[in-house]
């Protein structure tokens, strides 16, 4: 019996190494390994929530429309009815969590109104334009066309 | 004996199946119960219809206001295309600073000019996440392919990988950075910054597992294609009136 182990001891002690590496091994992936990793994939669950929980700058339109009954509904009516509000006035969340200290900035109108409206034979043909240059006159966008309502 | 060693091996694959069906994958209940928004009840993709973009950048900008995106990276962008007749293989595409303050205006109507608006496919089968070696970049259960900051080791593998080129290294988190299709609005029941302020509604943000969604009715009612589609990466952004010069 005892020369049976003695002959195989050079097996048990490789294997006794391999075996307290694999403990080893298994031991430090408890601490290292986050405990929400392989919760719905490859990659650490707790993701998805500390992404979630990101700012949000755009509140949105139902946020404005929430106060901004008027223009909401002037513009509803009118060809600018598809125009977010925060597409002119700028992300407004902050004003929207407290609208007394915090408001949106006035839109510069005639760099604002060109950025969609300027002619360019890119833009699709239905898409109403015009060439600032000839078509102002020297007169500002606003006093022909309401932003709200700009129908001419 | 036979008959009995059978229903043994039949019982015993029933209980398999159950078992599985049981616990999928681990436990995504945790996860439901963590909030009121399910991921596995969506699954969000967009619809860009070329025909009604304008190049006007309001996307780029909203999306690098909502997103803090460095200047001179986009997550988002406009590029413009200008195909001389037949010439397919060779189109001009500009994109000045992305299209983020529009474009200068064009006048040549020899060729045909459009905007394409891009950003990240979210594709099914991603490039960037099956060479991910870490596990930083994955696809959400609702199909928004995401990164955990935390885990990226900036080894830039998925900007590689991409074949849209739709990543890049945060220059000051050295992190890879990407669109998140807003994951932090869409899940909170508001649309995509750059679907908020997009005023022609060219980009429209879908969610293919909601039955009453538009998108059903737009994806049967068009022609639509996807950018790449021999790259067989399953894109989620369907484009409307796509030129075949888009690259």
């Amino acid at each position: 019996m005892k020369g049976r182990w003695q002959n195989s001891i050079h097996l048990i002690r490789p294997a006794a190494v391999f075996l307290a590496g694999l403990v080893l091994f298994l031991v430090v992936r408890v601490f290292v390994v986050p405990p929400t990793f392989g919760q719905f994939g490859h990659y650490r669950g707790a993701v998805l929530d500390e992404i979630r929980a990101l700012p949000v700058k755009y509140a949105g339109q139902q946020a404005c429309a929430a106060c901004h009954e008027e223009e909401t509904h002037l513009k509803s009516k009118g060809k600018h009815a598809s125009v977010a509000c925060e597409t002119c006035h700028g992300p407004a969340a902050q004003h929207a969590e407290d609208p007394g200290s915090v408001r949106p900035g006035k839109p510069e109108e005639t760099a604002l109104c060109a950025g969609c409206h300027e002619m360019d034979a890119a833009k699709p043909k239905w898409f109403p334009q015009v060439n600032t240059k000839e078509h102002m006159a020297g007169m500002r966008c606003l006093e022909c066309h309401p932003a709200h309502d700009p129908a001419p | 004996m036979e008959t009995t060693r059978r229903e043994i091996l039949k019982g015993a694959g029933l209980l398999l199946i159950l078992g599985a069906r049981a616990n999928p994958g681990g436990a995504p209940q945790t996860a439901a119960a963590a909030g009121s928004y399910d991921p596995h009840q969506h699954l969000w993709a967009m619809t860009i219809d070329i025909d009604k973009c304008i190049g006007c950048g309001h996307c780029v900008r909203a999306c690098a206001q909502e997103n803090d995106v460095p200047e001179e990276y986009f997550r988002t962008w406009i590029e413009r295309y200008e195909i001389d007749g037949s010439n397919l293989e060779h189109p001009t595409v500009t994109s000045p600073d992305g299209g983020k303050h529009g474009f200068p205006p064009s006048s040549e109507t020899r060729t045909k000019q459009f905007f394409v608006p891009k950003l990240c496919n979210h594709c099914l089968e991603s490039p960037c996440v099956q060479v991910c070696p870490v596990g930083a970049t994955f696809h959400s259960p609702d199909g928004v392919v995401l990164v955990d900051e935390s885990y990226c080791l900036g080894c830039r593998y998925c900007v590689q990988a991409c074949p849209y080129g739709c990543r890049y290294i945060h220059p000051e988190k050295l992190t890879v950075d990407k669109c998140t299709f807003c994951y932090h609005r869409i899940t909170k029941g508001l649309t995509t910054a750059c679907c908020e302020a997009c005023p022609t509604q060219a980009r429209v943000l879908a969610d293919l597992k909601n039955p009453a969604d538009p998108v059903h009715a737009f994806l049967r009612e068009n022609k639509v294609q996807v950018l790449k589609p021999h790259m067989a990466t399953r894109s989620k952004v369907f484009y409307r009136a796509l030129d075949g010069a888009v690259r």
